[in-house]
C-alpha cells in the first residue's frame, strides 16, 4: 500500500544496487532532505537553533562513531577526546588566519592523526579492554588540552570561534550555521551509506565479526583497523569543529567531558550498531528525550497535587537517560532502527498480514 | 624524604581503599564475564544509605551498616536478577554500556531524592592525624587502608568455602558447572551481592572521608586502573593492583604536580591503564584469555 513493489523491475545491475532501489524510499528520503532544508522558514528560532541543529550535529558524530563501532566493530569510549581535538584545532587554525575549509580539514587530519596512534596502541586488544584504553585515552587528551594552556587558553578558560566564512559565506547568523551543520550531517550520511558498498566496507564487516576469519581471506585485520580508526577520527574531529562552531561558538574542556563519550557509544547503541538511520534517531532520542521530559516536568510541577522539588527536576535528565538505555539494550538490542525497519517491513504488505515480503 | 614516605604511605593507604571499590568489579567480572562499570555508582548509593539510616533516621552506626549492607545485598540480587540476567549472550558492548546506563540511572536517583549537597557521615573517628617518626598519616586513611585489606582478605577467605568452592567453578566454567549441580545462576547472584556488600564498605570510608555525592562515582576509575593491573579476575590481584596505582597516584603527583599545575593523578591512572593493556592486557595476575577461533 505505501510502499509499493509491484511493477519495480530491476534490469540493470547499477538500478539493483543504488541507494535506495525502492522509489518510495528513495522519495521519503527526498522529502526528508527538502524538510531539512526549508526547516529555516518551518521553525521557530529558538527550536532551530536548540534542537534541530544540535540534534543534525550529534547525528554526525553518531555516524562518525558507528563507522568505527558499528562497520569496524571497534569500541571507542573516547569520542569526546576526538571532538575536542577537532575543535580545539580548528579554533586555533582559523585563528591563526587559515581559511576556514582548511581548518576544518586539519581538524579532521589532528584528530585522525592522534585518534590512530591511539588505536593503534590498543590494537593489540579488543573487547572490554579496548574500553579501557579508549577511556584512558579520553583522560590523557582531556588532560592534555586542560594543563596546556597554549591550547586551551589556560585553566577554565573558554575560546570563542572567530568570525570565519565558508565557502565565501559568512557563518553569523543561525541560518548560516544552521545550513553547515545540515550540509556536513548530509555529507557524512552519503559517505556512511556509500561506504557500506565498496571493498572497504565489506572489508571493515569483515573484520568486525571475526578479525581471524578475515585474515584468513586476505584481509588484514590491523589495516584495516587502522583505517577505521583514522576515518572515524577524521570524521569526529571535523564534526567537533562544527559542533564548535555551529552550536556553542565557544570551547571549553567541560564540553568534552567523559559523559560525552558515553552520550556518544549511546547515540549509537540506541540508534542501533552500524546503521545511518539509526545515529539520526539515536541521536535524537539521547539528546532530546531528556530535554523533552524534564520539560515537561518542570511544566507539570505548577499543577497542583503533583509537586517536584528542583533537585529531582535537575536530576530527571540523567534518569532518563540512565533509563532509556537500560530499556532499549533490554528490549531492543538491535536499537531504534531495528523497529523502523520492522515498521517498514509491516508497512511493505500491508494490509496483506501473511504475504511474503 | 619524609616527603617521600609520607606520600608513600598515604598514597598505599588511598590505593587500598581504591581497591575496595575494584573488589566489587572483581567479584563480578569473575563469576559472570561482566564488567560492572556502575560500581562507583554503587559506592554512592551505599555511601547515601548509611548516611540515611545513621545520620536521617538517627540509627547508630553500626546497625547503620548492617542495614546498609542488607540493602546493597538486595539491590545487587535485583540488579543481576532483572537486567544483566537478561543480557546473557549479548556482545560485551551491550553488557558494558547497560552497566554505563546503570550507572547514569543511580546517579540521577540518588542525589536526585536525597539531596545533592555533599553530605558527611560520621564514623566516630577522629581527624587527628597519626604521627610516625615526622610522618604524618591520614588516620581515616589508616583505618580505610586496615578495612580494605580486611575485606580483601575476607574475600579471599571466602573463596574457600562451600560457596566460594561453586564461585570459583563457576568461573571456570559456566557449562561445566552447570553439569555438576552447581547453579550458576545463584552463583552469579551471589557475587552481585557480595560486589554490594563490598560497595558498602566502600563507601563508608569514602563517604566519611570526602563526603557523599555524586563525587563519589568517580572512584571507578581509579578503580578500573587497579582492576586491570592487577587482572579483571583476580582477588590477590586487587590488592597489589590498589598498592601499586594508589602509591603511583600519589608519589608523581607529589612531585610533577607543582611543575605542570596539578590534576596529573588521572594521567598517572590513565597511564597505568594504557601501559598495563599495551604490555600485558590480562593484568598482574589475571587470567589470559584464549580465544577460540
Amino acid at each position: 500500500m505505501f510502499y509499493r513493489l509491484s511493477g519495480i523491475k530491476h534490469t540493470r545491475y547499477a538500478s539493483a544496487r543504488a541507494l535506495w532501489p525502492v522509489p518510495t524510499d528513495r522519495r521519503l528520503v527526498q522529502l526528508l532532505l527538502l524538510l531539512g532544508i526549508a526547516a529555516p522558514l518551518l521553525l521557530s528560532e529558538l527550536y532551530l537553533t536548540s534542537y534541530m541543529l544540535p540534534w543534525l550535529v550529534w547525528s554526525a558524530a553518531a555516524l562518525s562513531l558507528t563507522l568505527l563501532m558499528g562497520m569496524a566493530g571497534q569500541l571507542h569510549f573516547g569520542f569526546a577526546a576526538v571532538l575536542a581535538i577537532g575543535a580545539y584545532t580548528s579554533i586555533h587554525a582559523a585563528r591563526a588566519g587559515i581559511p576556514f575549509e582548511i581548518a576544518l580539514i586539519l581538524a579532521g587530519l589532528a584528530a585522525a592523526v592522534i585518534g590512530a596512534i591511539f588505536g593503534g596502541a590498543a590494537l593489540r586488544v579488543k573487547g572490554l579492554y579496548l574500553v579501557m584504553a579508549t577511556l584512558a585515552m579520553h583522560y590523557l587528551v582531556q588532560w592534555v588540552i586542560v594543563n596546556v594552556p597554549v591550547i586551551s587558553g589556560g585553566a577554565q578558560a573558554t575560546l570563542n570561534t572567530p568570525d570565519v566564512r565558508f565557502l565565501f559565506i559568512p557563518i553569523d547568523s543561525d541560518i548560516s550555521r544552521y545550513y553547515l551543520a545540515l550540509g556536513w550531517a548530509v555529507l557524512v550520511s552519503l559517505l556512511l551509506l556509500n561506504i557500506k558498498r565498496t571493498s572497504l566496507g565489506r572489508a571493515l564487516v569483515a573484520v568486525r565479526d571475526k578479525d581471524f576469519a578475515a585474515a584468513v581471506i586476505g584481509v588484514d585485520p590491523v589495516r584495516f583497523k587502522l583505517t577505521a580508526f583514522f576515518a572515524a577520527s577524521f570524521l569526529g574531529g571535523v564534526t567537533g569543529a562544527v559542533l564548535v562552531y555551529a552550536y556553542y561558538q565557544a570551547a571549553t574542556p567541560e564540553q568534552f567531558g567523559f559523559n560525552v563519550s558515553i552520550q556518544a557509544v549511546a547515540m549509537v547503541l540506541v540508534g542501533g550498531l552500524g546503521s545511518v538511520i539509526g545515529a539520526f534517531l539515536g541521536a535524537g532520542f539521547v539528546l532530546l528525550l531528556p530535554i523533552v521530559l524534564s520539560n515537561l516536568f518542570s511544566a507539570l510541577n505548577g499543577i497542583e497535587g503533583f509537586e517536584i522539588s528542583t533537585n529531582l527536576i535537575a536530576h530527571i535528565p540523567l534518569m532518563v537517560y540512565g533509563g532509556l538505555i537500560i530499556l532499549v539494550l533490554l528490549y531492543e538490542p538491535l536499537g531504534l532502527s531495528k523497529i523502523y525497519d520492522n515498521l517498514r517491513k509491516y508497512f511493505v504488505v500491508w494490509p496483506f498480514r501473511h504475504t511474503q515480503s | 624524604m619524609m616527603y617521600f614516605a609520607e606520600l608513600l604511605v598515604n598514597g598505599a593507604l588511598t590505593g587500598l581503599m581504591y581497591s575496595l571499590v575494584a573488589l566489587g568489579i572483581v567479584l563480578i567480572y569473575k563469576s559472570s564475564g561482566v564488567p560492572n562499570l556502575a560500581q562507583g555508582a554503587m559506592v554512592m548509593i551505599a555511601a547515601y544509605m548509611v548516611w540515611l539510616f545513621s545520620q536521617v533516621m538517627g540509627i547508630p552506626v553500626i546497625i547503620a551498616l548492617v542495614l546498609a549492607v542488607l540493602g546493597m545485598f538486595v539491590l545487587g540480587l535485583a540488579t543481576e536478577r532483572f537486567l544483566l540476567r537478561r543480557m546473557v549472550g549479548q556482545p560485551i558492548i551491550m553488557v558494558v554500556m547497560l552497566t554505563l546506563g546503570l550507572e547514569s540511572l543511580l546517579r540521577g536517583v540518588g542525589p536526585g531524592i536525597l539531596g545533592a549537597a555533599p553530605k558527611n557521615i560520621d564514623l566516630h573517628l577522629s581527624m587527628m592525624p597519626i604521627i610516625v617518626g615526622d610522618v604524618f598519616i591520614n588516620r581515616e586513611y589508616l583505618i580505610g587502608g586496615v578495612v580494605a585489606g580486611l575485606t580483601v582478605f575476607g574475600a579471599l577467605l571466602f573463596f574457600r568455602t562451600r560457596i566460594g568452592t561453586k564461585l570459583r567453578a563457576v568461573s571456570d566454567d559456566h557449562v561445566a558447572s552447570w553439569s555438576v549441580g552447581i547453579s550458576v545462576e545463584r552463583a552469579v547472584a551471589i557475587s552481585w551481592g557480595l560486589a554490594g556488600i563490598s560497595a558498602v564498605a566502600a563507601g563508608a570510608m569514602w563517604g566519611s572521608i570526602q563526603g557523599v555525592d555524586w563525587t563519589l562515582t568517580a572512584l571507578l576509575f581509579p578503580a578500573v586502573a587497579v582492576v586491570i593491573l592487577g587482572g579483571l579476575d583476580s582477588v590477590p590481584g586487587v590488592f597489589v593492583g590498589g598498592l601499586i596505582v594508589g602509591i603511583l597516584g600519589s608519589v608523581i603527583p607529589g612531585y610533577v604536580d607543582p611543575i605542570v599545575g596539578g590534576g596529573t593523578r588521572d594521567v598517572v591512572t590513565s597511564l597505568v591503564i594504557l601501559l598495563t593493556i599495551m604490555f600485558r592486557p590480562h593484568g598482574i595476575f589475571g587470567r589470559e584469555d584464549i580465544e577460540r577461533i
